[in-house]
């Protein structure tokens, strides 16, 4: 593993541990109450949701056009953090919507594209590991259209007449919810990249371990 | 026979009388008007913190079982792996 991945790993534990006290911390909204605290694991999550299916998507590109291996691993590792990713945000943000919006489920844009997207890195996943050979082209293909989706997930909000709130939400932000929301957010993303660089890991070494065989056969 | 004819009877008579009695009733009170959500009786409203707690559970939760898998996973292909470069430095030494 590289030098860097121990401090990261306990700057992350750190920044995990001092996360839900900021959080407990922040003021409650007029209109929602307790139950918007959800917005500090939700957001982030979410974001990093987007980001894992950018980084699969531009991975798959630079494989399909370059036919580098390692690109090729990281997408995989990418569509594995999507779908964690995910699940995280599909299931934070119904619990919220019931206490808000009172219902769990909304078919609207925002919602139902998250869902296609996530459905889509489910599907890369399930490529690579029961689609035989060829399927790292296929599932590359794939990836595109899961990162295609993420441009449409963020603005639907804007243009589409939703109850999800539109992304003019973060930016307008008071300090005391601002605070937790990016302090949260940065330690997602490191743990983001601190996964993302122990799933490339496996890969490696699954990668070792066939060129040893192949040296065997040979 | 007639037995059977009779039950059926007063099974219809008992069903006819409760779908009268049913529709006697005089139907719920209509809401006319907004009400906010906090404004509603307590027994109408979702306890906040049941959903807070979950969401947070699943969270972590979710988190810790991914990295476990990544960890078993990673301890498997590492045995593997340490196996087959034992096995090759066994063969190319005998």
């Amino acid at each position: 593993m590289p030098k860097w991945f121990i401090p990261l790993a306990i700057l992350c534990g750190l920044m995990c541990a001092t996360a839900p006290i900021l959080v407990a911390q922040a003021p409650y909204e007029s209109t929602m109450g307790l139950v918007q605290k959800v917005f500090y694991v939700h957001l982030p999550s979410a974001w990093m949701f987007l980001l894992a299916a950018i980084v699969c998507g531009i991975a798959s590109v630079r494989y399909l056009f370059g036919g580098d291996s390692r690109q090729d691993r990281l997408a995989w590792a990418a569509a594995e953090l999507a779908v964690l990713f995910g699940v995280v945000t599909l299931v934070t943000g119904p619990l919220w919507a019931r206490k808000a919006w009172g219902v769990w489920w909304q078919w609207d844009v925002r919602l139902t594209a998250s869902l296609m997207g996530w459905m889509v890195a489910v599907a890369y996943l399930l490529l690579r590991k029961y689609g035989g050979p060829g399927s790292d082209k296929l599932a590359a293909g794939l990836a595109l259209f899961g990162m295609a989706n993420v441009p449409f997930v963020y603005i639907s909000v804007n243009y589409w007449r939703t109850i999800h709130p539109t992304t003019n939400v973060v930016p307008t932000l008071p300090t005391s919810f601002g605070v937790p929301l990016w302090f949260s957010a940065a330690a997602f993303l490191l743990l983001f990249v601190l996964l993302l660089r122990l799933r490339m890991r496996l890969e490696e070494q699954r990668a070792r371990i066939d060129a040893l065989y192949l040296s065997m056969d040979t | 026979m007639k037995l059977a004819r009779l039950v059926l009877v007063v099974l219809v008579t008992c069903g006819a009388s409760r779908v009268v009695l049913v529709a006697q009733q005089s139907p719920p009170q209509q809401q006319d008007e907004f009400v906010p959500i906090d404004q509603l009786p307590p027994q109408d409203q979702l306890p906040a913190a049941p959903l807070l707690v979950a969401a947070y559970a699943f969270v972590v939760l979710a988190l810790f079982v991914y990295v476990v898998s990544v960890a078993r996973r990673l301890t498997s292909v590492q045995r593997e792996l340490e196996r087959l470069e034992a096995d090759i430095k066994r063969g190319s030494s005998g």
